[in-house]
């Protein structure tokens, strides 16, 4: 009965290219109607799942329905979806009205009615006049219309738009996110958009899709998504923010940055470790008086046009990032405080680095593809399967990936207030989760030293 | 006296000096004293005599237009055999399609009139004879890299989003290769014409090894009226061929503007 409300039903979607995983267990329903838009840096697997949503792709594993029938082996041509590509992918041997035509052409529909269709999208997408033109003729803009055109005249249930702005100005940007909007009011078909634009998505959705590393992070509408996220990556993807180390004394009492703060979440248990989101424009900035909840000392203001950004240092030596209409000085002392329903707290997604290893001997065990020394491993019988534990502060990081015991690369780079939280992928595609305070870039190639010390060995 | 041909050599325009040479006394003149040749007679005076003759003699009439047959049924094996070719090389990985058409253009490396006795001895070999068959294997085999290669070249650069969005858009394989890939390759199938048919009309060698002078082209009408010493008659010939290659270029030159514009089917 699910079925006739939603369009698209993706169960257990995986995909990969080589030994590469860039889908793993998706799962998503698109309701009638809806605009939905996936969102997640590139790499991330969203333009991998549009493409097996049009059929240029078969999935390696699970199920896609689209309008109530499986469809997860038919070919692109019998699908009832049309794409915008990225590029618009116009025919350049054909003119704007055989590009627009080409898909009616292909169901013999009587030329007078054809011709009356195509007329119709053109007025949609605000080209009349223009069927006679060469498509290379075109500005980008116009031929992002032609291209929105030649898919929405074939009626299709769903409409894919893989990043259909990127090659546009950000004036030119703006103006057909509003239009794109429109139509999708108009023509009452489902939208699903692809971006890495986190704006953009704000902008144009009914749901946003976050994914990561192939996988979907968190799924809701953009209010939910920007207020309420579900975790450290979606926070910082999705707007400014925030994100500081923070327990959860009890109910509605969190302390982060030194100080206890009173807040809205509760249902986390009693001192439990959590991360605590403050978006900049949240945290209220004035002279140093009675009212401040804690203070600190403007280092750096930029004026960004409509706010000013700046970077506050507390006397515990936390760094927050504050935006508001008023300038303060660097080097003032300001006094400072937040809402409790401002303050978003997300459940940690973990509070150190577990690893599957093996014990080799008396003194050894494998982890990562790599013997570590480890003195405690003669209390464990050789062979045996043990989980390991690390802890983040406990990674050594070196620049030169032949010091390390093992390389790396740095991946996602998180600053929470006085230090960061990295991200390194190994050669073995594990991520090692590591703080330091250390500045790193995204992409460092790095060695990674762990000491015989740091190693936890738990029994499984 | 050394800074003159310093300053000389210096100035950028006085390079193209020994190009100018070349161009006035390897084209130019010769071109004209074609032209001379063929519009006068033995003794030297303006007449069309031997366009005339040309018009009269059934026999030169004759292997004209055989050779325009010849060659148009070459360019059309040639495209009949090498667009398949170039198709499935643009579709395989990059390294395959590599070897494949570095296959295609070994035999090349080899001089064509040594390949083209070889093909001689082969036939032999097979006690095959030797006629129209063989001349338009031999036509064949000189000619379809001249083919292959062009065509190759644009398939290759196909954006394949283009097949995606025709896909997309509901066409089924056969659809997408007669409404896009086909289109789309237009340009290179227009140069391949232009590459085997304008060769094949003037060649005289291949007919010569390949059937023994039995059949004869007009190259080598051509060639037999300049070695006997026939220079006007002979100029007059070579001006008939050149007008042939000249109408077809200019031909070529249409489509292929127009497949630019808007790439019309052939």
């Amino acid at each position: 009965m699910q079925k006739s409300e939603n369009i698209i039903e993706i169960e257990h979607i995986s995909h990969s290219f080589g030994d590469k995983t860039v889908l793993d267990d998706i799962n998503l329903t698109i309701g009638k109607g809806e605009f939905v838009t996936i969102l997640g840096p590139s790499g991330c697997g969203k333009t991998t799942l549009m493409r097996l949503i049009a059929g240029f792709l078969k999935a390696s594993e699970g199920k896609i329905y689209i309008a109530g029938s499986d469809m997860t082996k038919t070919p692109p041509h019998r699908r009832p979806v049309n794409t915008v590509f990225q590029k618009y992918a116009l025919f350049p041997h054909l003119n704007v009205f055989n590009n627009i035509a080409f898909g009616l052409n292909l169901k013999k529909l009587p030329s007078t009615e054809i011709k009356k269709k195509v007329m119709q999208v053109l007025k949609i997408v605000t080209m009349t006049d223009y069927e006679e033109r060469d498509v290379d003729s075109l500005s980008g803009g116009q031929q992002q219309r032609v291209a929105i055109a030649r898919a929405i005249v074939n009626e299709p249930e769903v409409l894919l738009l893989d990043e259909p702005l990127a090659a546009l100005d950000l004036k030119m940007r703006k103006d057909m996110q509003m239009e794109i909007k429109a139509m999708h009011k108009k023509l009452g078909i489902t939208f699903m958009y692809v971006t890495h634009d986190q704006e953009e998505a704000l902008t144009l959705s009914d749901t946003i899709v976050v994914m990561s590393e192939g996988k979907i992070q968190q799924i809701g509408t953009p209010t939910e998504i920007y207020n309420e996220p579900i975790n450290s990556f979606v926070a910082d993807f999705i707007g400014e923010s925030n994100i500081l180390n923070g327990t959860m004394i009890d109910d509605n009492l969190v302390e982060f940055i030194g100080h206890k703060f009173e807040c809205v979440d509760k249902g986390f248990g009693k001192n439990v470790p959590v991360d605590v989101v403050l978006r900049p424009e949240d945290i209220y900035i004035f002279e140093m008086s009675d009212a401040a909840k804690f203070s600190g000392q403007v280092t750096s203001s930029i004026f960004k046009g409509v706010h000013y950004e700046m970077m506050v240092t507390t006397p515990e030596g936390f760094e927050i990032m504050i935006q508001d209409y008023h300038h303060f000085d660097v080097g003032k002392t300001v006094g400072l405080r937040i809402k409790p329903a401002d303050i978003h707290v997300m459940k940690k997604e973990r509070l150190c680095n577990t690893f599957e290893g093996t014990i080799v001997d008396k003194s050894h065990i494998r982890f990562l593809g790599h013997t570590f020394k480890c003195p405690t491993a003669s209390q464990f019988a050789h062979g045996s399967k043990v989980n390991v534990n690390v802890d983040f502060r406990d990674v050594i990081l070196q620049d030169n990936e032949e010091d390390g015991m093992l390389p790396g690369i740095v991946s996602f780079i998180l600053y929470k207030g006085d230090h960061y939280h990295l991200t390194v992928l190994t050669e073995e595609d594990e991520n090692i989760f590591i703080d330091t305070n250390d500045i790193w870039d995204d992409g460092d190639r790095i060695g990674i030293t762990i000491s015989p010390e740091a190693i936890k060995i738990i029994n499984l | 006296m050394r800074k003159n041909i310093s300053s000389f050599i210096g100035r950028r325009r006085n390079w193209s000096i020994p190009y100018a040479f070349f161009l006035v006394f390897f084209v130019l003149i010769p071109l004209g004293l074609i032209v001379y040749y063929g519009f006068t007679d033995n003794e030297g005076d303006f007449s069309f005599t031997n366009f005339r003759k040309f018009w009269m003699q059934p026999e030169a009439m004759n292997t004209f237009i055989f050779s325009i047959g010849i060659a148009l049924i070459t360019t059309f094996l040639c495209l009949l055999l090498g667009y398949p070719a170039a198709y499935i090389m643009s579709r395989m990985n990059m390294r395959g399609a590599k070897i494949l058409v570095m296959l295609f253009i070994l035999p090349m490396w080899v001089n064509f009139l040594i390949r083209t006795l070889a093909t001689v001895a082969l036939f032999d070999f097979l006690s095959l004879p030797l006629g129209e068959g063989s001349l338009l294997f031999g036509m064949v085999y000189n000619f379809l890299p001249f083919m292959i290669y062009p065509i190759y070249n644009v398939l290759q650069k196909t954006d394949h989003s283009l097949i995606e969005a025709a896909q997309d858009l509901g066409a089924n394989p056969r659809q997408v290769f007669f409404k896009t890939i086909m289109p789309l390759s237009a340009p290179g199938i227009y140069s391949g014409i232009m590459m085997v048919f304008m060769p094949v009309i003037s060649t005289f060698a291949i007919a010569e090894l390949l059937t023994i002078n039995n059949i004869k082209l007009f190259g080598t009408t051509l060639q037999e009226n300049i070695y006997n010493g026939m220079w006007n008659y002979g100029a007059a010939l070579s001006l008939v061929m050149l007008l042939l290659i000249g109408v077809t270029s200019l031909l070529n030159n249409e489509g292929n503007a127009k497949a630019a514009e808007e790439g019309g089917l052939i």
